[in-house]
């Protein structure tokens, strides 16, 4: 490879010719890095395999385009790529996107990170490409533009680009193809390129369809699971059911007897404090086979017995009984206080109180956790499912003492993340098996593993109190939340494990003059984490069905109550991921917008009843409406509306994917879906406890309303999910006159009757 | 049905004795499995003919992830032990397209509706909705409702547009 002519040396992007003649358009290290004083020539490939860099141009006119992030359904590998493109003019048709492995070069003994954020989670993925992945495009088609005015000896103010081609006044067209070699001598100016206007949007804004699709009806595409590492071994683990167990007794003759059975290795539990991962590994005994088959047979003949320690008696039953004593004594924390509730509340002409209770949850990502790993003396590689990709490479780093240019990492496709593969124990677990066994090998967890050694959405019990002045207005606020603290072994020191579970600034905060948010500390040792839009799906469902409570107990209007209570439109400060404001007119339009497409105004047909709810997450605001019936014990959702703003839209059929899949997952989640646990262990094993939600029960459409806005995106992948529970549970009050105050709520609708 | 054992040849070198097998089809081609009968077909599949289309979602038959189809019919292939297809046709969405290469309508709609978000189920779901359309080529959405596969993504209302839209390229109702 030989480097550009000239590229800058503060400029945050590099040209780099390469052999072939093709232009290649990356982000340098330092951009992120903030180094200074060397300049790094390697950072791009100089092959097609070792492609590294968000852009290549080949002199056949075809636009390689890197997706950095990996795709869990969210569709990142079709979305990012069309941010670049449509900066750059290319033509689609003309372009093949090409998943990056995670970008690290050691800098002795550093690591540097040459793509920027490549993780996907807290619906970031698109707000990170907005603000740097633009640039990538941008520079590519100037680039290109001057190359152009070289060879014509035009002005480059003069040339204009469409779909692969610079185009001069008197209509002449150059192709992106033959420029590629001339662009890739040229430098980049100091002071950066100029981004399109949105106006000249091409692709942004328009729908596309995945790039992986076809792959996948085909059963072409490669999950992790998918693949296979020639001589490497299938590594299937026993785990102990207890929290806090370790292994009693294990017999591996048996196992071990099977033709196709190698190894057997016990895997101790860590102690508490390490944090790998997740935090401690839990206590198993790997079975390493030649195939999958017989190391379900190895498991399964493998003689193994477990004790509990600290964790073995416990249960949600009693965990819920703790939360109602841990209720009346004093907050572990007060998040947050305006005026004197205390005082509001109790001259209230109306005072309105009420109890939320949220289960934990599993993710039952439908691909279970699987991870590929080979360790040579001098290299790490792997092929990891996983949304923290640089988290992965830390526990490498922490198992093998590898630098950091000796780890590869690749992500495959991910058959759904959910946020449960924003933790990598199942990396970690990989890790230390190939390490030990010295061969590669690729960790499949089954079902039930996934099920029972989860890192669950955190239990809840939301204590809600209100009081309404004589006009209606809402004078008092009060959320008491007694929770299992997401953060809770995470290295999280013990005064800021309420920030997971309390978002202070979430509505109705700045908007009721007397407002009380404490936390209550529960005690339990289920591992927790980071499912779908974390803690707003347990407090959207707490507070909006709270609102409809207030509303139905003071006579008002359920919707006109929120509009009153979100006010004129105006900025209201947020601190939390999404801040740093909230836009209270935004809000109140997807609410209206979703109230009228239901019908809010009209009566509902005889037996039906329709709920609203709405909330802000993550820089996106969502309002859901439901119109249900139930009849004989059974729920019928005869429609579902979304209404979302998540600011511009870059690919309005991705982000109706994103909002009624959320809505789906809520509304399955809401209904049927709780873990709990009994004698120290989880009881759910598999699907036919664990019942994610069929075709069936679900309704056959979710009506999408995509507002149009100037504002940075959003991202989408988690703000479907808040308000379909609450909206849901109103909606079933409006039908039956039955609040349902606790989820899942099938069993509540069961006796309805 | 066993073969018979290996006779000396002339030379008087036993040959290695015939290895007996599972004889079955899959995609239109024929494979001798020589392994333990019981492998469920899924892990064959996927370990052995590295046709990694069929997914393992649950291991007890409850998600669909493996469905494949034995003979037409929908088969959960993670409990469906390599026996069991002994002599039948088995059919992965590898083999869904014709021996042509060209789509089936299912394929066809899954792209034009952009169903899947993470993927993963949608071979299952395909092979569903292809053994839906032969049973019932204009099928209610009843009909489309007892299609039992999980999808966590919620791809289910795209699924079921796919599955209308696949009726009409099937019925030439659609390009």
């Amino acid at each position: 490879m030989s480097a550009g002519s000239g590229f800058t040396r503060r400029g945050f992007l590099r040209v780099l010719a390469v052999t072939g003649g093709a232009l290649v358009v990356g982000i340098p290290a330092r951009a992120w890095a903030q180094q200074d004083g060397r300049e790094d020539l390697a950072i791009l490939g100089d092959s097609w395999t070792a492609l590294n860099a968000f852009v290549r141009v080949e002199p056949n006119g075809r636009v390689i385009i890197g997706a950095r992030t990996p795709d869990m359904g969210q569709g990142t590998r079709t979305s990012l790529p069309r941010i670049i493109a449509d900066e750059m003019d290319a033509d689609w048709a003309q372009v093949t996107v090409t998943p990056l492995p995670l970008g690290v070069e050691d800098d002795q003994g550093t690591p540097r990170w040459l793509y920027g954020p490549q993780s996907a989670g807290g619906s970031t993925s698109i707000p990170d490409a907005w603000r740097d992945l633009r640039q990538a495009g941008a520079a590519a088609r100037w680039l290109l533009v001057q190359a152009a005015a070289a060879r014509t000896g035009l002005p480059p103010d003069q040339l204009r680009t469409e779909a692969g081609w610079v185009i001069t006044p008197d209509a002449r067209r150059l192709g992106y193809g033959e420029l590629a070699a001339d662009a890739g001598k040229l430098s980049l100016p100091d002071a950066g390129v100029a981004l399109k206007s949105p106006q000249a949007y091409r692709l942004i804004g328009q729908a596309a369809r995945g790039v992986d699709v076809p792959a996948i009806v085909t059963g072409q595409q490669k999950f992790g699971y998918d693949h296979y590492w020639g001589d490497g071994l299938i590594a299937m683990i026993v785990r102990c059911p207890y929290f806090d167990g370790e292994l009693d007794h294990l017999d591996a003759g048996a196992a071990l007897a099977i033709e196709g059975v190698e190894q057997v290795l016990p895997l101790p539990a860590m102690p508490a404090g390490t944090l790998l991962g997740r935090g401690p590994l839990g206590a198993g005994v790997a079975v390493l086979a030649r195939d999958t088959w017989s190391a379900l047979k190895g498991r399964a003949a493998l003689d193994v017995r477990w004790k509990s320690r600290s964790g073995g008696t416990a249960s949600t039953t009693a965990l819920e009984g703790q939360a109602e004593r841990v209720l009346k004594g004093a907050a572990t924390t007060l998040v947050r206080r305006n005026g004197d509730f205390a005082h509001a509340f109790r001259t209230a002409a109306r005072r309105i109180q009420a109890q939320y209770t949220v289960p934990f949850v599993a993710h039952a990502t439908m691909e279970p956790q699987n991870c590929l790993v080979r360790i040579d003396p001098d290299r790490a590689y792997l092929m990891a499912a996983t949304q923290t990709p640089r988290s992965a490479f830390d526990v490498v780093r922490q198992i093998t003492g590898l630098d950091a240019g000796q780890i590869s990492i690749e992500m495959p496709r991910i058959g759904g993340g959910f946020g449960r593969r924003l933790d990598n124990d199942y990396v970690a677990e990989a890790v230390l098996l190939a390490k030990a066994v010295g061969k590669p090998i690729k960790l499949q967890w089954t079902r039930e593993d996934d099920l029972g050694h989860d890192v669950y959405r955190p239990f809840g019990v939301h204590a809600l109190a209100a009081g309404v002045d004589r006009k209606g207005h809402i004078v008092a606020w009060r959320q008491h939340l007694a929770s299992t603290s997401k953060l809770w072994r995470r290295g999280v020191p013990d005064d800021r494990l309420w920030t997971s579970e309390l978002y202070p600034d979430d509505p109705p905060a700045g908007m009721v003059a007397n407002l009380e948010l404490a936390w209550f500390a529960l005690d339990f040792p289920l591992p927790r984490g980071n499912w779908r839009a974390p803690g707003h799906t347990a407090n959207a469902f707490a507070v909006q069905s709270f609102l409809d409570e207030i509303a139905h107990a003071t006579r008002q209007d359920p919707l006109r109550l929120r509009l009153a209570l979100l006010g004129a439109p105006r900025l209201l400060p947020y601190a939390s991921h999404g801040g740093p404001t909230l836009d209270t007119g935004r809000l109140a339009n997807v609410l209206q917008l979703a109230a009228q497409r239901i019908g809010w105004s009209s009566r509902a047909p005889a037996g039906r009843g329709r709920g609203l709810a709405c909330h802000f997450t993550f820089g996106g605001y969502v309002a859901h409406a439901f119109e249900v019936s139930v009849s004989g014990g059974k729920l019928a959702i005869h429609r579902a509306v979304a209404a979302a703003d998540v600011g511009r839209v870059i690919d309005p059929n991705g982000v109706d994917a994103q909002i009624s899949g959320g809505t789906l997952d809520a509304l399955s989640t809401a209904l049927n879906l709780a873990i709990t646990v009994r004698d120290g262990a989880v009881v759910q094993q598999n699907f036919p406890d664990y019942p994610l939600a069929r075709m069936a029960e679900m309704p056959r459409e979710v009506e999408v309303i995509q507002v149009p806005s100037q504002a940075d995106p959003a991202g989408a992948g988690e703000m479907g999910v808040p308000s379909a529970a609450p909206a849901l549970a109103n909606a079933i009050f409006a039908a039956t006159g039955v609040r349902l105050r606790r989820m899942p709520f099938k069993p509540g609708i069961a006796r309805i009757g | 049905m066993p073969l018979p054992p290996p006779t000396p040849s002339a030379s008087g070198i036993v040959p290695e004795p015939r290895r007996t097998g599972v004889e079955l089809t899959v995609n239109g081609e024929r494979y001798v499995h020589t392994g333990d009968p019981d492998m469920p077909l899924l892990w064959w599949l996927r370990d052995v003919l590295r046709l990694t289309g069929a997914k393992y979602g649950c291991g007890v038959g409850a998600c669909g992830a493996c469905t494949v189809l034995i003979d037409g019919k929908p088969a959960r292939a993670c409990l469906t032990p390599v026996l069991a297809a002994r002599g039948r046709n088995v059919t992965t969405v590898e083999g869904l397209a014709d021996p042509l290469g060209r789509l089936h309508p299912v394929q066809r709609a899954w792209i034009d509706e952009d169903v899947p978000q993470c993927g993963y189920c949608q071979a299952g779901q395909l092979l569903a909705a292809a053994e839906l359309l032969a049973r019932k080529p204009q099928p209610s959405d009843a009909d489309i409702d007892a299609i039992p596969n999980l999808c966590r993504c919620g791809t289910y209302p795209r699924i079921r547009r796919a599955i209308r839209r696949a009726a009409a390229i099937a019925s030439g109702e659609a390009p």
